[in-house]
């Protein structure tokens, strides 16, 4: 890279002052500013509704501010449509992976930017494009000529990386990049962060993992009700204040610890396997306890759930409930025996999106709610209040459709729909990811109270932190094989990451 | 550190993906050899000959709704469109027009048919399979009113009639020319679809349209291309049609969007769009050929034919899904 000249020395990469933008009624942006240097990793932190993702709109032309000023480079900058934005040097990396899943790595890599005369495509141009795009990243191993659905999420994150690489972009925006990558994955990430700011590319870096922030990121920005509220470098930077700045109140304990003990097994797995995954799991699941399942993705952790629930063949091993062997079961029966099933995968699975709030919480028991095989839509209603009440979920009223909540609402739905269903056994896949600090408090909270309620729960989660505060016992699954499950205190995050990767021994050294 | 880009690894699924519906024609072809009185009369060449001919209809459709399909659309208004074209050139030819000009006009008939449903589907946001469905029923009555609700016989020494006519019925070639249309076609489009941005980007509508916008693919006006370049095919369709017959019927060729989608669902592609090729759709085409000409042969009812014919689609789009499983693993 050339070393700096005078104006950027001078001048920040991006500057946003006093930006504001209203809805109709709502202000969305009341007033944010913040500046962000070339090569710089800035972090914008706030709860989900903090204007996070208005200003990000705004930055990649989706959206044109009402007031106030924004500079790429000292020159006013104000995107008219997202195609313009991408040209002027602003790249997206979106929660939602945006890759076209049939088409191969390298057609992703260059989709729309191909390189072409008259229309007609210069492939061997495009390889070598794409190849370069992934080498810069140190990831030209992922193969170009796979479809991109056969890729691990990681890897096509990578791609996404690579797509955002090719416009040659100022200023890369990431939000929520680890929201579904293991810990592992997420090293790999930040060092392709670092690749980044060596080739003086600017990162605004959005994340709910504060720790991730603190890693990875020079300085932050605070956003709380669509206000920049503070600023500051990252490594002076103290986290129980950011916490404090961002939900504008103390939060005491973000993980609450509720007194409750253990009883009887509900449920016991004897080395189950599926094909291909997993291997071997073995657990057994107490009335009242809270077992967290830790491990890289891709090593068999939801697998174990699906096969369990039987949405996938079980083809080893033994499921016992209640001490009564029942492997192979449908989802069907499960239900029926008071086994829910929480999908890692909210927006596809877990949710029927262009449905109702009361239609999604009641799914799966309609009997309190319907007399002679008619629902009475006035009692479902009514329900779905009051679970929306007690999971304080913030909508309008139980008709809403539930793909205009936001994540952490959406999954208090989903969740919801299990405590309609009375479950007594809840395996729960990812139940904070993509969420905001407050809605993972309230379900920590949450599973505290059902822990204390005796019902069983199995936690799977990539996000240690919440592993150790959360849960009685952690096994740790490696290569689809889940042997051991220990008390969470005999862990650690070292101990766990450790045997994630398969290094048990020196876990316990 | 700086390697050359690595080349392209061959992937034997994506053989399996080109090799599948060849195979199927081999098998099809297979199965009816069996028979001891139809093979000596299966494999002639004036037999090829015929379900060459008998092909180019639904294979000319095949092409414009591969494109469609792969874009993550459907398109219903084949059979309309194709009984509307014919009558339209039966008419041109019966004022007087030129060969050529009738061709021609016919053609850009189909291709308006094509751009009025593009049009609707991308201005409105519609769903085409409704869009389509209306658009069928539309085009079906323009063609009885334009027609005045019988056929319109093309002049009986018309050069067009020579564009499908069987010369020398008993050896494969000399083909007629409207065989050779389909086949120069199936290559140009083929083309299209592998080589140009153009063609890329259908393929990238159908895969994941919000990710298409994002990455700058005006997306409305290429759809409104797709349909508006098939409507062309359905045109051209529209005139073998014509030339087969000799004359332009408004009642011909109902069902006949149902066929070629069927071709093309055999030939590789998904309806939920992003995958499909023209390859894969031709040997379908040739496959739904050869099930209706080797069926006649056997001295089948048609009742019998319709049944074999349906679980056929059902059987090839089940093989496909679990290639498509066991892929993914």
């Amino acid at each position: 890279m050339n070393c700096m000249d005078s104006t950027t020395l001078t001048t920040p990469r991006l500057r946003m002052t006093a930006v504001q933008k209203s809805f109709g009624a709502t202000r969305a942006l009341k007033n944010v500013s913040f500046e962000v240097a070339a090569g710089e990793v800035h972090a914008l932190i706030g709860e989900n509704g903090a204007g996070k993702s208005t200003l990000m709109k705004i930055l990649s032309g989706a959206h044109l501010p009402d007031a106030g000023a924004v500079e790429l480079d000292g020159q006013p900058f104000v995107p008219a449509n997202p195609l313009r934005a991408r040209r002027s040097g602003i790249a997206m990396i979106y929660q939602e992976l945006t890759l076209a899943p049939h088409l191969s790595v390298e057609e992703n890599i260059l989709l729309g930017e191909e390189p072409a005369r008259c229309g007609w495509l210069n492939r061997s141009r495009r390889r070598e494009l794409a190849h370069r795009a992934l080498a810069e990243l140190r990831h030209e191993k992922i193969p170009l000529d796979a479809p991109v659905n056969s890729r691990t999420i990681a890897e096509q994150q990578i791609v996404e990386i690579a797509r955002a690489l090719i416009g040659e972009p100022k200023v890369l925006i990431m939000d929520e990049p680890t929201s579904s990558l293991t810990q592992v994955d997420t090293q790999n990430l930040f060092a392709v962060i670092e690749r980044l700011r060596r080739l003086k590319v600017s990162v605004i870096y959005i994340s709910h993992f504060l720790e991730e922030c603190q890693r990875i990121a020079d300085r932050y920005t605070v956003l709380r009700d669509g206000e920049s509220v503070a600023h500051g470098d990252m490594a002076s930077a103290d986290l129980r204040q950011i916490i404090r700045l961002m939900v504008g109140r103390e939060i005491s304990d973000i993980y609450p610890r509720m007194p409750h003990g253990l009883g009887e097994p509900v449920l016991e797995l004897r080395a189950l396997a599926g094909w291909p995954k997993p291997q071997a799991a073995s657990l057994t699941l107490r009335a009242g306890e809270i077992l967290g399942v830790a491990g890289l993705v891709g090593t068999g952790r939801t697998e174990t759930l699906r096969a369990c629930f039987g949405l996938d063949r079980v083809y080893g091993g033994a499921v016992l409930v209640r001490s009564k062997e029942e492997t192979h079961r449908t989802p069907a029966q499960r239900l029926k025996s008071g086994i829910g099933l929480l999908s890692e995968n909210r927006k596809e699975e877990g949710l029927m999106l262009n449905r109702s709030l009361a239609d999604n919480l009641t799914l799966t028991r309609y009997a309190p709610l319907s007399r002679c095989g008619f629902i009475q839509r006035r009692r479902q209603r009514q329900t779905a209040q009051d679970w929306m009440d007690r999971l304080d979920v913030r909508a309008q009223d139980p008709g809403q459709t539930v793909g205009e909540l936001s994540g952490g609402n959406q999954q208090k739905i989903a969740l919801g729909r299990l405590l309609h269903h009375q479950a007594s056994v809840l395996l729960l896949d990812e139940p904070t990811r993509g969420i905001d600090v407050g809605s993972k408090a309230q379900i920590y909270k949450l599973l505290g109270q059902l822990a204390e309620q005796g019902k069983a729960i199995i936690f799977v989660s990539s996000y240690l932190p919440e592993l150790l505060g959360v849960c009685d016992t952690i096994g740790v699954m490696c290569r689809g094989v889940l042997l051991e499950v220990r008390p969470a205190g005999q862990w650690t995050e070292h101990g766990i990451i450790a045997a994630a990767i398969g290094q048990a021994a020196t876990a316990t050294a | 550190m700086n390697k050359s880009a690595p080349a392209k690894a061959f992937n034997p699924f994506h053989a399996l993906n080109v090799v599948g519906p060849f195979f199927g024609l081999l098998l099809v072809l297979g199965l009816f050899s069996l028979s001891p009185e139809v093979r000596p009369y299966l494999f002639t060449g004036g037999n090829f000959k015929i379900i060459l001919i008998q092909t180019v209809i639904v294979a000319l459709g095949a092409l414009g709704m591969t494109m469609i399909i792969v874009s993550g659309g459907i398109d219903l208004s084949v059979g309309s469109a194709v009984a509307l074209t014919s009558v339209v050139g039966a008419t041109l030819l019966v004022k007087g027009y030129s060969t050529a000009t009738a061709i021609v006009l016919t053609v850009l008939a189909g291709g308006l048919i094509g751009l009025a449903n593009g049009l609707i589907i991308a201005g409105f946001s519609m769903m085409p399979f409704i869009v389509t469905l209306g658009m069928m029923g539309v085009v079906r009555g323009l063609a009885k009113w334009l027609a005045g609700n019988q056929t319109v016989n093309s002049p009986p020494d018309a050069p067009l009639n020579h564009l499908m006519a069987r010369v020398s019925p008993t050896a494969l070639f000399p083909l007629p020319p409207g065989v050779w249309i389909a086949i120069g076609l199936a290559i140009v489009v083929s083309v299209v679809m592998r080589q140009t941005v153009f063609g890329r980007y259908i393929y990238a509508i159908g895969s994941n349209e919000a990710t298409a916008r994002l990455c700058g693919i005006r997306v409305r006006l290429q759809k409104v291309l797709i349909y508006a370049l098939a409507g062309l095919l359905f045109g051209l369709a529209g005139v073998m049609q014509l030339s087969r017959l000799t004359q332009g019927d408004p009642t011909v060729a109902i069902g006949l969007e149902l066929d070629i989608i069927a071709a093309v669902v055999i030939g590789g592609a998904s309806l939920s769009g992003g995958t499909g090729s023209i390859l894969g759709s031709m040997i379908g085409a040739l496959i739904m050929a050869v099930l209706r000409n080797g069926s006649n042969q056997m001295g089948w009812q048609n009742f019998t034919q319709e049944i074999i014919i349906g679980i056929v689609i059902i059987i090839a789009v089940g093989l496909d899904t679990f290639r498509q499983s066991r892929m993914r693993r």
